[in-house]
């Protein structure tokens, strides 16, 4: 009998869904469960003998082909030959914008993050770019970003063959309607219920008076995850396989 | 061509605008000291195309008066504390990008032209805070389609850390050719190497696809382990524990101040 799935389980399934049919996805240095969704899937696909996405893990050398330094990223994803990304954020908000930079007015910002990084290019130009962030707070999740580093909709006449297509954090998954532009609640993780998530959100969203559950992975994914998928995922974030190794093994106790 | 560090850290004027490269490409953190000791103030730094240690300690010099870049940390050891301190306070200037428009900055200098166009960045507040930035309407579309025009990034100096040079002069920089991006837009390029071989690097068609020529490089010093605690490519990892130790210390000004005279500058 396998342990009860871990909600982080939940989060790598759904990246998993969420990239299906993607030929090429390019994952950040420090984004374990990304990388970990996108193995799972190519684990899946290579199980039904077809070939899976290919799994760019930036920062890494062994996950990693590009040979013409770090604007090829950026040159492959201009062309149209990456599929899928993942972003972050100190703060999203309701319109789907990101803002890595800082708290505060610009540019003397009283909370300073690292910077914008690729987002300014990449969000405009991957078809799908998942939001991704465990943090689902309404500090994290806000009603206006303080500083733009990539908006999440462009006006009619500027190119724009990318953008968000959803938002995945530790409680929910929504759907990011860019004809609105604004979020729509998909589904709650277990655990969660609506006036939770609504607490926790800092902006308006769509959703059903009764929104769906995330679904949980059938037995064989399960296996197939904790299995090949978390000794591939091994290779590159060895601590973060050996955290969730430990903790299905010893299920987490529930605060009482 | 073979000089010491300190040779090298003459180059740096007060007033120029300084090249470094992402922490993983080859950063030469064995120069950190040697310009820290010359105390060249008013420094531009150009990072390529984000920054870490060596930005963080430049600034906390007091050395550095704007910082073009797409982002600073230190990685796993969190954010760059006199980075974020002196933005904070507003002791230095912010030209805030995005990577590509580093990258397209240098290539624009790399052909000699005095821009390059790039999507992206329309509608984000990188582009409002970037005078030098331009908009216009793609001149080969029928009409509209706005596109930004970055400028040409031309560094005065570019410094970084490769494995090796031969006594030619020519350096390998492997699949790191952003290395080569940031010398052919450089004016001169200072490069310590952990050593030097006798044979030419381009003697060997293997090995002179993944060499910058010595036509770009200025000068040459020998720094073993110059990347510490940065690894290098191929040769040795990232010291962790010691950005860890760095990171602790830098909270405050004072904790810098004590890293930096007490800190051994070598690894162990």
């Amino acid at each position: 009998m396998m342990s009860e799935v871990h909600p982080r389980e939940i989060l790598i399934c759904t990246v998993a869904k969420l990239l299906d049919g993607v030929r090429h996805v390019a994952v950040g240095a420090s984004s374990p469960i990304p990388a970990a969704g996108a193995m799972l899937l190519r684990a899946l696909k290579q199980q039904t003998g077809e070939k899976g996405p290919r799994i760019s893990i930036l920062g890494s050398v062994e996950h990693n082909f590009f040979t013409n330094g770090s604007a090829e990223l950026f040159d492959c994803a201009g062309q149209g030959r990456i599929d899928a990304f993942f972003l972050g954020g100190g703060q999203i908000d309701g319109r789907g914008n990101v803002n890595l930079v800082g708290t505060g007015d610009y540019p003397q910002t009283q909370v300073r993050w690292p910077g914008s990084f690729g987002s300014a290019y990449l969000y405009y130009v991957v078809p799908r770019v998942i939001l991704f962030r465990e943090e689902h707070t309404p500090r994290a999740l806000v009603e206006k970003v303080d500083f733009i580093s990539t908006p999440g909709v462009s006006d009619n006449g500027v190119y724009r063959s990318g953008g968000p297509i959803a938002l995945l954090t530790s409680k929910a998954l929504f759907r990011f309607d860019k004809a609105r532009p604004g979020f729509d609640l998909q589904s709650i993780h277990p655990g969660h219920d609506l006036a939770g998530i609504k607490d926790a959100t800092g902006f308006q969203f769509a959703h059903e008076s009764q929104p769906q559950q995330t679904a949980l992975p059938d037995p064989q994914t399960l296996a197939l995850l904790r299995g090949r998928v978390y000794d591939e995922v091994a290779e590159t974030y060895p601590d973060f396989a050996a955290q969730m190794r430990r903790e299905i093994e010893r299920p987490l106790s529930h605060a009482s | 061509m073979v000089s010491d560090l300190r040779a090298l850290a003459k180059y740096v004027e007060p007033g120029i605008r300084l090249a470094l490269p992402v922490d993983y490409a080859g950063v030469s953190m064995a120069m950190t000291r040697p310009i820290m000791e010359r105390n060249t103030r008013n420094l531009d730094l150009v990072c390529v195309p984000t920054g870490g240690l060596q930005v963080d300690q430049l600034v906390g010099a007091g050395l550095v008066r704007s910082v073009e870049t797409s982002a600073v940390s230190l990685g796993e050891a969190g954010g760059a504390p006199r980075f974020n301190a002196a933005v904070k306070d507003g002791t230095i200037a912010l030209k805030d990008a995005t990577c590509p428009a580093i990258h397209a900055g240098l290539m624009a200098a790399q052909k000699g032209s005095p821009f390059m166009p790039m999507r992206g960045l329309i509608g984000s507040d990188l582009l409002r805070h970037r005078s030098d930035w331009r908009v216009i309407d793609n001149p080969l579309a029928d009409g509209g389609d706005p596109i930004v025009l970055i400028p040409a990034i031309k560094p005065d100096i570019t410094i970084f850390h490769a494995p090796m040079a031969d006594r030619f002069g020519n350096v390998w920089i492997g699949r790191r050719r952003e290395l080569a991006a940031m010398a052919y837009a450089s004016a001169t390029t200072l490069v310590t190497v952990e050593r030097i071989v006798d044979e030419s690097l381009l003697a060997s068609e293997m090995s002179a696809a993944g060499v910058l020529p010595a036509l770009y490089v200025t000068e040459i010093a020998v720094a073993p382990k110059g990347a510490w605690p940065y690894g290098l490519w191929g040769e040795y990892p990232t010291d962790t524990a010691e950005i860890l130790r760095y990171a602790r210390a830098a909270r405050t000004a004072e904790g810098f101040s004590d890293y930096m005279a007490n800190a051994q500058m070598e690894p162990a």
